[in-house]
């Protein structure tokens, strides 16, 4: 049984907790044109690694709200809890996410606000 | 489909290992079994073979087999990181059915109930396979109304399934508690006559003497570290006893697809998750069918040893730790015991987790990959066992023809970017 600091509330049991899987997957903007298979990167392809992990999960059974965790899927050791919308700061957690192959997807470049108005008004 | 009959392919080499037969053990027997030949050789990996299977499961050994028997290819290899069937193959509960929603669910599992239902004859190696029966409860109406629905879909693919009501789930499994005032009450169920059980190690233990038999070398202690490439072509496997070069890498990994498919650069949408299950104290029989439960992820069916068997349902988060989070089993045996209620005093002896591949339609992928020579069978998640020969045999015919068979082609990977899934969270749903 895995204890989870939730920020708000402090050291919960696991059971109070809902995962919601990968984090850091950024919708693209629905006025993009990209194609299946890179949508598809967004919709079911997921990062599994064997080793650091950077997951959503949420206090379901106390505050509700979310947070992030980067958790190894190994020994489940917790390296960071972290806010939504925020990036870790610890080096490995860092590097997790630099290195993950959806960096580099069309997907996750078709998130960014700023990429895309700038196209559109070229 | 009820009668489409696999090619079992031919069995057995001239000068094959000897038979085992009533007639060998007593023989045998004269000198107190000390002279039982080795089942399967232990060989060094060769420089180069015309195929390598990565993964020495059952799903891993029995492509093997079928590659030999059915398609000729001899010159190949099964690489294992462990030792044979030590993974998912001796960890699951050992369930075997095929009364699935939809109709492609239904060939594949279909497909490999035929196989179970001659495998011990094709393999010389008794794998105790045992149609006992698989009755699925149902908790509540609204679960009882989509179950028949179910039950008419599977049997316009005709494979069996029946209905019963609580009365008839009581006369057929005697010791269940049929009250309605528990908190997972028996509505009532619907039943595969022809599921059932099988010895999960006599699988992997048999496939791997056939397929040695047929010249195939099964290399354990191999893991893979790397696997080679020129362009986007497969010239080999990297691994802790040396390179490997070959031109078709079958892997078949569970747990591991995505850290095998990450050498390759290739993406899945698979999350690794635990699977727990339990045995308790040998009883005498009480038990003669597989008792599953959607609702509670239950399923509990009793060995021939007297265990009872019991699985849970899968963990909510992605591990590769090989055990579970004691809330599941926990949750899982709560209900079991008041279902059958000659439970609760029962001690349970060992307790373990397996790491599967959890695909998001609950269906497996059977496929080629853009990278030539490279193929996946993988997302099993939580009811691989089932499918062993199936997924075997398909695969198989996938690696050997270079191009998927009408019963694999809709689980290509192609389908997260077509859309077509084929969503069997209802049928699968965790309960295997």
């Amino acid at each position: 049984m895995l204890i989870i600091t939730c920020p708000f509330c402090g050291p919960r049991d696991e059971v109070e907790f809902a995962c919601g899987g990968e984090a850091h997957i950024a919708r693209p903007l629905a006025d993009n044109e990209i194609s299946d298979a890179d949508f598809a990167d967004y919709l079911f392809m997921r990062d599994n690694p064997k080793g650091l992990f950077l997951e959503r999960w949420r206090h379901s059974a106390g505050c509700r709200r979310w947070f992030n965790v980067a958790r190894d899927t190994v020994s489940n050791e917790i390296v960071e809890i972290y806010p939504m919308g925020s990036l870790p700061l610890k080096a490995t957690a860092k590097t997790t996410y630099k290195t993950s192959w959806r960096r580099d997807t069309a997907a996750e470049k078709a998130a960014t606000p700023s990429r895309s108005k700038a196209g559109g008004s070229k | 489909m009820a009668k489409n009959h696999p090619d079992r392919g031919q069995r057995g080499l001239p000068g094959g290992a000897p038979r085992y037969s009533a007639f060998a053990l007593a023989k045998k027997a004269m000198n107190y079994h000390q002279d039982w030949q080795r089942a399967w050789r232990d060989p060094e990996p060769k420089a180069e073979y015309d195929a390598v299977i990565i993964g020495g499961g059952g799903h891993g050994l029995a492509t093997a087999y079928y590659l030999a028997a059915v398609h000729g290819l001899t010159n190949i290899a099964v690489i294992e990181k462990g030792w044979i069937g030590g993974g998912n193959t001796g960890r699951n509960t050992t369930i075997i059915r095929s009364n699935y929603l939809w109709d492609e669910s239904a060939a594949i599992y279909e497909h490999s109930m035929k196989l179970w239902e001659g495998m011990s004859q094709d393999l010389n190696f008794n794998v105790m396979f045992s149609q006992r029966g698989v009755l699925t409860i149902a908790h509540s109406e609204h679960e009882l109304r989509e179950m028949s629905r179910r039950v008419h879909a599977i049997r316009l693919n005709g494979i069996d399934s029946e209905i019963l009501g609580p009365a008839e789930i009581k006369k057929f499994v005697p010791t269940i508690n049929i009250d309605q005032s528990i908190r997972y009450p028996v509505m009532g169920g619907f039943l595969q006559r022809r599921g059932g059980t099988a010895r999960h190690d006599a699988v992997a233990w048999g496939y791997a003497r056939a397929a040695d038999d047929l010249g195939v070398d099964i290399i354990q202690k191999c893991e893979v570290t790397g696997l080679r490439r020129q362009g986007r072509k497969i010239i080999g496997v990297e691994t802790s006893r040396g390179f490997i070069k070959t031109k078709k890498v079958g892997c078949v990994v569970a747990g591991h697809s995505s850290v095998v498919a990450a050498m390759a650069g290739i993406r899945l949408p698979i999350a690794s998750r635990p699977l727990q299950a339990l045995v308790s104290e040998p009883i005498k029989p009480i038990l003669d069918t597989v008792i599953m439960s959607n609702a509670v992820h239950m399923y509990i069916s009793q060995s021939d040893k007297g265990e009872m068997v019991l699985g849970a349902g899968v963990d909510k988060y992605n591990s590769y730790a090989q055990r579970g989070s004691f809330p599941v089993p926990e949750h899982m045996l709560a209900a079991a015991v008041e279902l059958f209620p000659v439970l609760s005093r029962l001690r349970m002896l060992r307790h373990w987790g397996g790491i599967v591949d959890t695909c998001p339609d609950a269906s497996p992928i059977i496929s080629k990959t853009d990278i030539e020579g490279l193929y996946f069978d993988c997302g099993w998640g939580t009811g691989g066992f089932k499918a062993t020969p199936g997924s075997g045999h398909v695969f198989a015919d996938l690696i050997a023809n270079d191009r998927p068979n009408k019963i694999a082609a809709p689980y290509s990977l192609d389908r997260f970017r077509s859309g077509l899934l084929i969503d069997e969270h209802g049928a699968a749903g965790v309960a295997h």
